[in-house]
């Protein structure tokens, strides 16, 4: 078959102008770097998840028996949960943030309540 | 327990064509499926918040003055940090699922595509019409991102269009289309048994049929119909037309036609469907389209269109601004226009006798047995349709939310 360049091929941006969120598209490329970099995290910590799993059952650990592995109920679950505790984890400053827009009478500033109480 | 959880990606239904997936493949595929749940559940109704709390109340006290559409909601909330953390993440996830999702088409391109073509080869139910070339809308710009869109090919008779379509269509919904991606076919055919359970249509037209995902559902729910899926793009139909045959279904016929040039004669289908189709095309293709439906059902025919609901007169602000999103940052240029349309005047205007026009609901059907007791499937749209009045609204089949329309000829 025709020689194809697939991570080429992969990287493909789509027709037309990519838009850009943050103010600085600086910003937006390292963002978008960071969270590449934490699916491969991810991806690595599930296949960490399968080889324990494996020998935890005593069965040989391999790249094929890897790749045939299929979590059941309860392991699926858990996999799933730590990729919802993960996102949580790595996005904890947003999470904070909306946090502080919820509740905006818990965000007095230290520095004033220090001159406050210094004045006092 | 706060954290809603999706069926992981090994529970996809796999078929003759489907690609083989590694582990880490499985594994990148929920990670992104995960995300996309969070930004969604946790993420996004902090932008809203965002509005309500800080952005709206600023923009009064600039201009003393409320907002008043939704292009200026846009433009307010460009500078909310909250808003570009959700957007740009929503961009980057949905960039990271299309190169996750071609990569693991590419890798295995040349064996999918020979297989497909054996699966291909010598039926007459594919029929693909070099003339035919991508409408000019789908050419400016690759909707929902996806690199080549629907009608390119990597080498010369290839399969990647469809194939990757089909690979990332769990994670982009979080497996809300069901497990073989059909869950609005499944929808449609129990709308039908439901609703009017004497309809046995002969003949059948799904237009603008993609992948067929939808499409298989209704040839299985009417075996002895003739179903023809049509659509304007060569791989995609390549794609289609193998899916159906590894998986069984001979009596479809795939035609590649455009639904601005249909080459069907007059009073020739029973029931012609489309399922999220004209939000991708234009007002002239609607236009047009809607009135050839119009002459090719038979008097007595049935229409039913799957599609966002356009805008009613107490739609608010809020929703307005996210529902034309996709038109502004998801290379879905036609939804704004879509959504102000009015389906109705349309339909009218096609032929079809007003008293004949009725509008609904429907919830993806999710195929039972496929996904864990535990996942959880979402539904986006629901909260836009609540109006509707005939929603099915069974509680057990929680997915995708849809507006549908038809009329009867
Ligand atoms: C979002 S997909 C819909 C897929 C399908 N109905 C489903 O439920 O999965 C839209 C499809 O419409 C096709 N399309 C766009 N414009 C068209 C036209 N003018 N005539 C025929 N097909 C068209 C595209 O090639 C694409 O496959």
């Amino acid at each position: 078959m025709t020689d194809i360049d697939v991570n080429a091929l992969a990287n493909a941006k789509a027709k037309g102008e990519r838009p850009y969120f943050f103010d600085d598209p600086a910003v937006e490329r390292v963002f978008s770097i960071t969270l590449a970099v934490a699916t491969e995290l991810a991806v690595m910590r599930e296949r960490l998840d399968t080889v324990e799993r494996l020998l935890e059952a005593g069965q040989p650990v391999s790249k094929t028996a890897i790749d045939a592995f299929r979590p059941d109920n309860e392991a699926a679950r858990e996999r799933q949960m730590w990729h919802a505790e993960y996102i949580n984890r790595i996005f904890r400053i947003v999470h904070q943030e909306l946090e502080a827009l919820k509740n905006p009478e818990l965000n007095v500033s230290s520095k004033d309540l220090a001159d406050k109480i210094a004045a006092s | 327990m706060s954290s809603v959880l999706p069926p992981t990606y090994d529970r996809v239904g796999r078929h003759g064509l489907s690609p083989d997936v590694t582990h880490d493949e499985t594994a990148r595929f929920n990670f992104l499926t995960n995300l996309n749940v969070h930004i969604g559940q946790k993420i996004f109704p902090g932008t809203k918040l965002a509005f309500e709390s800080r952005v709206a109340p600023a923009f009064d006290k600039a201009h003393g003055r409320a907002l008043r559409d939704q292009c200026e909601v846009r433009d307010a909330m460009k500078c909310d940090p909250l808003y570009q953390f959700w957007a740009a993440t929503r961009r980057s996830t949905m960039e990271m699922r299309q190169q996750s999702g071609r990569h693991v088409v590419l890798r295995q391109l040349g064996k999918m595509s020979a297989k497909a073509a054996a699966l291909n080869a010598g039926k007459n139910t594919l029929v693909l019409d070099p003339r035919v070339t991508p409408p000019d809308y789908l050419a400016q710009v690759d909707n929902h991102w996806m690199p080549g869109s629907y009608y390119s090919e990597a080498t010369p008779g290839d399969v990647l269009s469809g194939a990757a379509y089909e690979a990332g269509l769990f994670v982009t919904t979080a497996g809300s289309m069901s497990a073989r991606g059909d869950g609005a076919g499944r929808a449609l055919v129990r709308y039908l048994a439901e609703k009017f359970p004497d309809f046995k249509p002969r003949r059948i037209l799904d237009l603008g049929a993609g992948v067929g995902v939808n499409t298989l559902p209704i040839v299985q729910a009417f075996p002895d119909a003739e179903v023809v899926a049509v659509d304007a793009a060569a791989p995609t139909l390549r794609y289609a037309h193998a899916r159906s045959q590894a998986m069984g279904y001979g009596n479809v016929q795939f035609i590649q036609a455009s639904a601005d040039d249909l080459p069907f004669p007059a009073n020739s289908f029973d029931w012609i469907q489309t399922t999220m189709f004209w939000h991708e095309t234009s007002v002239a293709t609607v236009r047009a389209g809607l009135k050839k439906i119009h002459e090719m059902l038979r008097p007595g025919g049935l229409t039913l269109h799957i599609e966002q609901p356009n805008f009613a007169a107490d739609t608010p602000l809020w929703d307005r601004f996210t529902r034309d999103w996709d038109a502004w940052f998801n290379n879905e240029p036609f939804w704004r226009k879509l959504h102000m349309m009015n389906v109705f005047d349309e339909m009218a205007a096609a032929g079809f006798g007003r008293d004949r026009l009725f509008d609904g609901a429907t919830e993806a059907d999710i195929e039972p047995g496929m996904y864990q007791d535990w996942a959880s499937t979402l539904s986006r749209h629901k909260p836009e349709l609540k109006r509707a009045d005939d929603a099915a609204n069974d509680g057990a089949r929680k997915g995708e939310f849809w507006y549908l329309f038809g009329a009867w000829k």
